[in-house]
């Protein structure tokens, strides 16, 4: 079967994109699917960081583009997965390096390769965000329940519509249960209601992310954690799976910390 | 808002709440790439269209959005005025 182009994107920048692209690649390998995590944020390169992989990049998407190596020579294979490739973004160049014609042209070369190509889309509705939704058949849309951030994922929900790319899916990052309690977070559902897309996972605010990121490990690894199942979750429901919505446990109670000081 | 405010008769309303009532409002906005200033050129301009073909009340015009799940409604209020008295008719 041919490989399933998914863009992760979001508007607003920080809410996760780039934790979710090398997370799901780690999940979608772990699940036994040949999987190529492409970095579409040129000029601010760091999904190779969040995969552990800086130390084997050797050259980038632009260098592929300008004909400087071929595609596979870019493409940098994972430390613990057999079927996982990174495709690096250029750090020292800037947007306009790569065009939406170009990323088409790329990712459709690894169509009959690969099970699955995830792109990590930068901030933003301009070139950038243009070059990662060209090559997409599918995208999915990252928020945390903010009001900025909501507001933007509507506002990139519209243009993906207007694209032809829809109905993209959403996944809601960095939910803390101990605010949405004692009602100072938009919950799941609020989110969902005033979005009216379908949802595709939930991730929980969850200190192991900058813990892993620290060392270059995702979390999807770790079979603890609530955020790592999370997102190997949402890798299950990517292959047509009906996996239940988490609860998300509340840690801050007296039981949740001892809970966390036994874990850890 | 927690058992014990309501058993208070207290109605503060939660951030949560206050956050989801406004972005939905903003979002009106948003999606439909409208802002007060573009409603008001619109209703100029619907009432000169209009009251070359009809005698409406000027003054009784209204325009507003109202807000469906993902799309939204732009709904008209325009009270026709005729010889016999005045009628309401709306128009979406
Ligand atoms: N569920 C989570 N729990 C805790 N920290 C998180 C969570 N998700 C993301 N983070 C942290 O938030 C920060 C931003 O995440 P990330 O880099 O993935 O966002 P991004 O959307 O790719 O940002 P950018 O728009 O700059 O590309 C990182 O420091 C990451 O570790
Ligand atoms: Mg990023």
């Amino acid at each position: 079967m041919p490989a399933r182009i998914i863009t992760i994107t979001s508007g607003k920048g920080g809410v996760g994109k780039t934790t979710a692209t090398a997370n799901l690649g780690v999940a979608l390998a772990l699940l036994g699917r040949r999987v190529v995590t492409v970095d579409a944020d040129i000029g601010l390169r760091n999904l190779d960081v969040v995969m552990g992989l800086e130390n084997r990049v050797v050259y980038d998407i632009v260098n592929v583009v300008e004909g400087v190596c071929r595609l596979r020579q870019a493409l940098v294979k994972d430390k613990r997965l057999a079927e996982l490739y990174l495709l690096p973004a250029a750090q020292t160049r800037d947007k306009s390096a790569v065009s939406p014609e170009d990323m088409v042209q790329v990712c459709e070369q690894m169509r009959n390769d690969y099970d699955f190509v995830l792109i990590d889309s930068p901030a933003g509705i301009e070139q950038g965000f243009r070059n990662a939704i060209a090559p997409a058949d599918e995208v999915l849309i990252i928020t945390t329940p903010e009001v900025s951030a909501v507001r933007d994922a509507d506002r990139i929900i519209g243009l993906i519509e207007a694209e032809g790319k829809g109905p993209a899916k959403l996944i809601i990052n960095r939910i803390k249960p101990e605010m949405v309690k004692r009602g100072d977070m938009l919950d799941t559902n609020d989110v969902i209601e005033i979005l009216a897309i379908d949802l595709i996972g939930i991730v929980p605010e969850d200190e192991a992310i900058i813990i892993s990121t620290n060392k270059g490990v995702p979390v999807a690894l770790d079979d603890k954690g609530q955020a790592g199942l999370a997102f190997r979750n949402i890798a299950h429901r990517l292959l047509g799976e009906d996996v239940p919505f988490m609860t998300i446990k509340d840690t801050s109670g007296f039981l949740g910390r001892f809970a966390r000081l036994v874990r850890s | 808002m927690s058992f014990w405010d309501k058993l208070r008769g207290r109605q503060i309303p939660s951030s949560r709440e206050i956050a989801k009532e406004r972005l939905q409002l903003v979002l009106v906005h948003d999606r439909a790439n409208i802002s007060p200033g573009l409603l008001q050129t619109l209703k100029d301009e619907l009432i000169a269209v209009i009251s070359r073909h009809i005698e409406i009340d000027r003054e009784g015009v209204e325009i507003t959005f109202t807000q469906g799940k993902r799309y939204n409604r732009l709904v008209a209020n325009i009270p026709v005025l005729g010889a016999r008295g005045s009628r309401k008719t709306r128009r979406t």
